[in-house]
């Protein structure tokens, strides 16, 4: 029940200010004009997005995700209405779900408003559509990643900015060390072992297999599983900093 | 109503609250006085739940902060020093969520909040951003949202700091009237205020009391004046330095 009264609470600050609608908005931007000039969508003559469109989302979001969620909690620290979230009947884990999922919401509509890319393939061809939604599965894991993981780097923090810096960085750890170029450059020098492993440690091996299609079991995993750990953590650190 | 036993706070090897006991009952505002860094605020901030104490016990309305915080924090309506809201709400939005929070619904929710902005004299701002209201009227829309859910018990830390004198004369008032129901803790650094609002005070500081009675005893302590007494038991450490 607080968890909904919360998550509303959170939405409505998101759409009550320009952050939600600004983020969309660029989101959107980017994610087809990347498509259609340096995807080079009209070149692969293949009525598919898992190249030229869906490639460039974890680019994107590990920069964006955190600027929707930088305030989750350094904004409570810094205004002290964490004091007076502590002392309502709520747990807190109640708190870090309904935040959370406001977020998850917002970028779920920034997703959902990238529709006219899905029309034009569907337009020029026969695309695999269960392929698309499971691209599509992928992203917002994705972000609900990144989201998590600015959750807790942000509970550290009264300072928005700090914990922006920090979570676009291992956001984009997370990112580089599953990309294409880095892999085959590592694969130089490093054993194929270790190669394979820090591959599977980043978002983009698992994305990429959801972009084709593909959803298996340990990617769902990872991400649930690193969501998961991120949002207790951030429970344990809002915790602690009272202890 | 208040049941506060052995309550002790270390922060690492410093310790802010050592050993404090105290009780309010129902029709009792209890005044909590303190130079600054005595303990007061962690003592309040224990009581409501929002720190775990470190040693002790506290209760409200019979029900243990400790064992129980959900069932205690119900019973408990809080007003934070620094007055903290949510600056992108409006003053009406802003009760509504506290509301909500508060397990109201409905017309008993529309009700509620009706009635704190009656109580706390917010009409004229209940729809206005909060991010545009002056000190004044921040602090009295966080009393507001303390007294929703007309709560058994009220902790408020330093309810008039930052007023005009006109308000601080109709908190104090709203304070004495609410303080025939309920039981009242209140900090303040305003000895005066003891004498107009308080029924009790506690004099705390280093994290123990070190005064305790009516405001007529205290002042009997003191020689006649409070402030004797306040700076008789709050500055021996810095007298012995």
């Amino acid at each position: 029940m607080n968890t909904w009264t919360i998550f509303k609470r959170e939405l409505s600050s998101y759409f009550s200010q320009p952050t939600a609608y600004a983020i969309i908005v660029i989101f959107s931007l980017l994610s087809i004009g990347l498509t259609f000039t340096f995807g080079r969508f009209w070149d692969y003559q293949d009525a598919s997005l898992n190249g030229s469109f869906f490639w460039w989302h974890p680019l994107i979001l590990m920069i964006l995700a955190p600027a929707v969620s930088m305030r989750l909690w350094s904004d409570e620290h810094r205004s002290g209405t964490i004091e007076l979230l502590g002392t309502l009947p709520v747990t807190m884990r109640s708190a870090i779900l309904g935040k959370f999922f406001a977020a998850a919401l917002v970028w779920l509509l920034a997703l959902v408003l990238t529709f006219p890319v899905v029309n034009t393939v569907n337009w020029l061809g026969a695309p695999d559509n269960w392929a698309i939604f499971s691209g599509y599965l992928g992203s917002f894991l994705v972000c609900c990643t990144f989201l998590a993981i600015t959750s807790l780097v942000s509970a550290f923090t009264r300072d928005q900015v700090v914990a922006l810096i920090v979570s676009v960085s291992l956001c984009f750890l997370l990112t580089i060390c599953g990309i294409d170029p880095v892999i085959n450059e590592l694969r130089r020098s490093w054993t194929k072992e270790s190669v394979d492993l820090l591959a599977s440690v980043g978002v983009y091996s698992h994305f990429q297999e959801a972009t084709r299609g593909l959803i298996r079991f340990t990617s769902l995993i990872y991400f649930l599983g690193l969501i998961t750990v991120c949002l207790i953590g951030t429970n344990l650190v809002l915790k602690s900093q009272r202890a | 109503m208040i049941e506060v036993n052995s309550l002790t706070k270390r922060f690492g090897h410093k310790v802010a609250v050592d050993n404090l006991s105290f009780s309010v009952k129902k029709g009792e505002v209890l005044g909590f006085l303190g130079p600054n860094g005595a303990g007061k605020s962690t003592t309040m901030r224990m009581v409501t739940g929002f720190l775990p104490v470190t040693e002790g016990s506290i209760e409200i309305g019979g029900v243990s902060m400790i064992a129980k915080p959900m069932a205690a924090k119900k019973k408990i309506g809080y007003l934070p020093e620094s007055a903290p809201l949510y600056n992108d709400m409006t003053v009406k939005g802003f009760l509504k969520f506290c509301a909500s929070m508060r397990g109201l619904g409905g017309s008993s929710r529309k009700d509620a909040v009706e009635k704190a902005i009656e109580t706390c004299f917010l009409q004229s701002v209940a729809h206005q951003s909060i991010e545009t209201l002056s000190k004044g009227y921040r602090h009295r829309t966080c009393l507001a949202q303390s007294l929703l859910h007309d709560p058994e018990v009220l902790v408020l830390d330093e309810p008039t700091d930052g007023l005009d004198p006109n308000q601080k004369r109709e908190v104090r008032k709203l304070i004495r009237n609410l303080g025939k129901e309920k039981a009242i803790l209140f900090s303040t650094h305003i000895l005066e205020e003891v004498h107009e609002v308080c029924t009790r005070a506690v004099i705390v500081d280093q994290g123990t009391i070190v005064a305790d009675g009516t405001p007529e005893e205290l002042t009997k302590q003191g020689g006649g004046s409070l402030y004797d007494l306040f700076h008789k038991v709050t500055t021996s450490e810095i007298t012995a330095a």
